[in-house]
């Protein structure tokens, strides 16, 4: 992966151990010279343990692997916290438990590519609200990992929804928000107990409306071509920083004893994406908002892993393609502001249909918990439009299509042999309004399991609380 | 700033000129028979196997299994299909807004009003526009009518609801004044004083000026000293007579017990209350007391300490209690009320109930049921033909019928939508049309 945890050296002198608590660095000693300063990529480590894993086979069940294809009649087996077998029939290791799938349906966990869990909580007064770092229209130094409330009941809600993996990202208000972090749905004490081990971090960037909106009477952008400005001038100030370290490596490889650049967090970030380690989640809604930003792209040459919202998708849905950026998007929601105004139900269909990677997301603590219905949505308008989609093929939008945007499709977003264990039994087909989750299993481990209601997971805020405990 | 607004006034104005041209619906008066379908009457007569539904004159002529088609009528094959009334959206602000934020007027909010110091008086009959876009966006998915009100005036009372069809007529007002609504519950107490204490003691001599007048003391030349204009009084006096039902919001059980003491106090009134999160908790009082609630079946999380009992099985623990239930608070999309629906189905309410939340409940708590809401001789023809269960989300609406009217299955979105499907890349998307 890109983040490696540099182990402290041994032979650190206090004289260094004292420069690193000061920047925030580590040390590579190797001459008599000042140590060579370099940046911790991983200061907030993942310190995630999932649960002890069961072996269990799925018999006679439909399965849907994420990746497009359908067993009917399939049977899949999980043990050590990874999908061991899948097809028509599996071995049955001694101790498994073997569940009888007749009528239910076996699909990877639902990964939502956008969410606010944890940085927005519910309750939802101003003492929660830690999402929206607007103080300046650029804060890429902050991270959304160190809002996140563990201890969110939106969590346990979203995975009696079938949800294993999840991004929280801050809010849309500034040009470019913060990082993003990716997290297993199965929160704990910290919000590092949370993190999915390995996975890059994204940033959160923002067009259009809201920006200005926020800053317009606040020095500003006041304007969308205030916003690009806005960009423009961060990334360019990211170039400068790299160049900043690049030439202070160089030195210190030269002998020259140089002094390093003051750490800038704000262009941490940034330079992190300009070196391609950190992966760019844009909220834009409007085509020519996002046709633009393909530009900006270019300039500064970074890649946009997603357009978040994506409105407007499908008027440009063959650049999207032709630019490997994915969208994210919602079935169905418009017209709450002048950029979502034309909105349109055939959005994700058409998307995928012309060949980019499309995505069903939700934004909202309540979607989350029904993106197989959003996806049921999208799929049968795309359909009665004559765009001639699987069922199959449709899961991919909250499954192996949201897994490569986010990084990790490397290890979960599909059942295929050897992938994390993260995988959903429904009570029937999943594109019917009336199914539910009946297993969740994160990492081969049983999360959450419908028929047990002493098993559910309970936040901490909602213990001795009216509804404790009771089925949401 | 002069030269923004101007800019922006014109982006509004052509926006809205042209959707007019795309909103008139095609109608088609004829008198029409839906044949061979499984139709839901939603009245005494049930679920009808392979019925036929005969309209004429905007009426519905006939509703039955053994009924002979006269040659001159329409027919619509409904063979494998389902039918329905036309579905009413319970509580919406269609036809008050565009675009919610920050695109101009939105007239489902006002700021402090003279007339009417606690808002009872506004009334938006005299707001709904027939030519918005949101109309034909829902009613081609099913929506036939709705009832519509404020939802901020920051005040006591958010004014004077009405219930409106969402044919593509020019006057969509079927029942102007039909409803107030009002709240005590966070946000309410938020918006009156920062306590309950203060909302209710508002509420009650609100409620008891209103009872106090007669004609005389709302003559312009009588001095009025009260909490409420006279304007105000005079609309809650038909709260207090029970003429007008009042729409009140409450989530948690202890503002809902409170609600339940008010009517306790005043039986006349005719109360539904709004949300009633916490519903399930003092469910048998509810019923006792006679009250319909009108839900937000998917809000299961504590967002506010008035609704930590927040559950999706509160539809089914009402409705098991015999309180009438009706579904969907929403506006843009109001058409996702079925999905709503057909998740309280799932978290444990009849499914039949749940399309009753959806039709005759609604209509019942609106004093339109003898309209609307079921298929009956006489009753409108407010008729939906579905391709399938319309709770489930893949089926949808195929032909929709207001007023004995087929109606266009074309909206603003489905013209975009037309357009970059079939769009000729060798000239411009304007060019295009649709």
């Amino acid at each position: 992966m890109k983040f490696r945890r540099v182990k402290f050296l041994s032979l650190l002198s206090s004289i260094a151990f004292g420069v690193m608590l000061s920047t925030g660095c580590q040390e590579h000693a190797k001459t008599e010279s000042s140590p060579l300063i370099t940046i911790d990529k991983d200061p907030f480590p993942s310190t995630y343990q999932a649960l002890p894993s069961e072996t269990v086979v799925f018999n006679n069940v439909t399965i849907l692997d994420g990746v497009g294809g359908r067993i009917d009649n399939g049977a899949a087996l999980i043990q050590n916290g990874k999908v061991q077998q899948i097809g028509d029939s599996v071995e049955v290791p001694a101790g498994a438990t073997v569940i009888d799938g007749k009528g239910k349906w076996l699909t990877p966990g639902i990964i939502d590519v956008h969410s606010h869990l944890g940085v927005y909580p519910t309750p939802d007064g101003g003492s929660h609200a830690d999402g929206n770092e607007i103080t300046k229209p650029v804060t890429a130094q902050v991270w959304a990992e160190h809002s996140i409330w563990p201890q969110d009941p939106g969590f346990r809600r979203a995975l009696a929804g079938g949800v294993t993996s999840m991004q929280i990202l801050p809010g849309s208000a500034n040009l470019v928000g913060g990082r993003t972090v990716t997290v297993k749905n199965l929160p704990n004490r910290v919000a590092q107990d949370m993190k999915f081990p390995g996975a890059p971090y994204g940033i959160k960037m923002a067009c259009g409306e809201n920006p200005k909106r926020v800053y317009g009477e606040k020095g500003g952008p006041y304007t969308r071509m205030g916003n690009v400005a806005g960009y423009r001038q961060a990334w360019a100030d990211a170039q400068d920083y790299i160049r900043q370290w690049e030439r202070y490596e160089a030195d210190h490889k030269a002998g020259k004893n140089p002094k390093p650049p003051k750490r800038d967090l704000k262009n941490d970030t940034l330079a992190g994406v300009l070196k391609g380690e950190i992966l760019v989640h844009m909220h834009c809604y409007r085509a020519d908002d996002m046709g633009t930003m393909l530009d900006v792209m270019e300039e500064f040459d970074y890649q946009i892993a997603s357009f978040q919202h994506a409105v407007e998708s499908y008027k440009i849905a063959d650049k999207l393609a032709d630019k490997n950026v994915c969208s994210a998007m919602w079935a169905d929601w418009w017209g709450f502001k002048m950029e979502a105004y034309d909105g349109i139900k055939e959005n994700v269909p058409m998307v995928h249909k012309a060949g980019a990677c499309a995505i069903v997301h939700s934004d909202d603590d309540q979607g989350i918990q029904r993106l197989n219905q959003e996806t049921a949505k999208a799929l049968a308008d795309g359909n009665r439009a004559g765009l001639k989609i699987s069922k199959a093929v449709a899961w991919t939008w909250i499954s192996s299509n949201a897994a490569k945007s986010l990084g990790i499709f490397d290890q979960t977003g599909s059942l295929e042999v050897g992938k994390q264990a993260d995988v959903v039994l429904w009570s029937a087909d999943p594109f019917s309004t009336y199914t539910q989750a009946e297993k969740v299993y994160i990492d081969g481990g049983l999360a959450f399991d419908r028929a047990n209601p002493e098993q559910w997971p309970v936040a901490d805020f909602e213990l001795g609380q009216t509804g404790e405990g009771d089925v949401k | 700033m002069s030269f923004l607004n101007t800019m922006k006034k014109t982006a509004i104005t052509l926006t809205l000129f042209a959707s007019c041209a795309v909103m008139t619906p095609m109608v088609l008066a004829k008198d029409i028979a839906i044949v061979g379908g499984t139709v839901h009457t939603m009245s005494t007569s049930g679920k009808l196997n392979n019925a036929t539904v005969l309209i004429k004159d905007g009426k519905i002529l006939d509703v039955g299994t053994n009924i002979t088609v006269p040659s001159s009528f329409e027919v619509i094959d409904a063979k494998d299909k389902q039918v329905t009334p036309g579905f009413m959206g319970a509580f919406t602000s269609l036809g008050l807004v565009e675009v919610s934020s920050w695109a101009g007027t939105v007239d489902s909010t006002s700021a402090d009003v003279a007339v009417s110091p606690t808002g009872a008086a506004l009334d938006v009959s005299y707001a709904i526009n027939p030519d918005s876009s949101l109309i034909a966006i829902n009613r081609m998915e099913g929506f036939t009518s709705a009832a519509t009100a404020m939802n901020n005036t920051g005040a006591l009372f958010n004014g004077q609801g009405a219930v409106m069809s969402l044919s593509g007529d020019s006057q969509l007002v079927e029942k102007p004044r039909a409803f107030v609504v009002t709240g005590v519950d966070n946000s309410a107490a938020d918006k009156n004083g920062g306590s309950r204490a203060a909302v209710w003691a508002s509420l009650q001599q609100a409620l008891l000026e209103a009872q106090s007048i007669n004609a005389a003391s709302l003559s312009p030349t009588n001095d009025w000293h009260g909490l409420t204009s006279k304007a105000d009084a005079q609309a809650l006096s038909k709260v207090v007579s029970g003429e007008v039902p009042l729409l009140i919001s409450a989530r948690r059980a202890a503002d809902i017990r409170q609600v339940i003491a008010l009517k306790q106090r005043l039986p006349s009134l005719d109360i539904t209350l709004i949300y009633a999160t916490e519903g399930w908790r003092v469910a048998e009082e509810i019923a006792a007391a006679g009250i319909d609630v009108i839900l937000d079946v998917q809000s299961n999380l504590p967002y506010g300490f008035d609704q930590l009992g927040a559950t999706m099985a509160n539809a089914g623990r009402l409705h098991k209690a015999g309180v009438s239930i009706a579904i969907g608070i929403e506006t843009h999309n109001i058409r996702l009320a079925r999905q709503e629906a057909g998740n309280a189905v799932a978290n444990g309410l009849p499914w039949e109930v749940a399309l009753a939340s959806l039709t005759s409940n609604v209509a019942k708590i609106y004093g339109v049921d003898d309209n609307v809401g079921s298929l009956e001789k006489g009753k409108k023809a407010n008729v939906v033909v579905w391709s399938g269960d319309p709770l489930e989300l893949m089926e949808t609406a195929e032909h929709v019928i207001i007023n004995g009217d087929v109606m266009s299955m074309e909206s603003r979105q489905t013209k975009l939508r037309d357009r970059y499907l079939n769009r000729d890349n060798s000239i411009p998307v304007q060019h295009n049309r649709p």
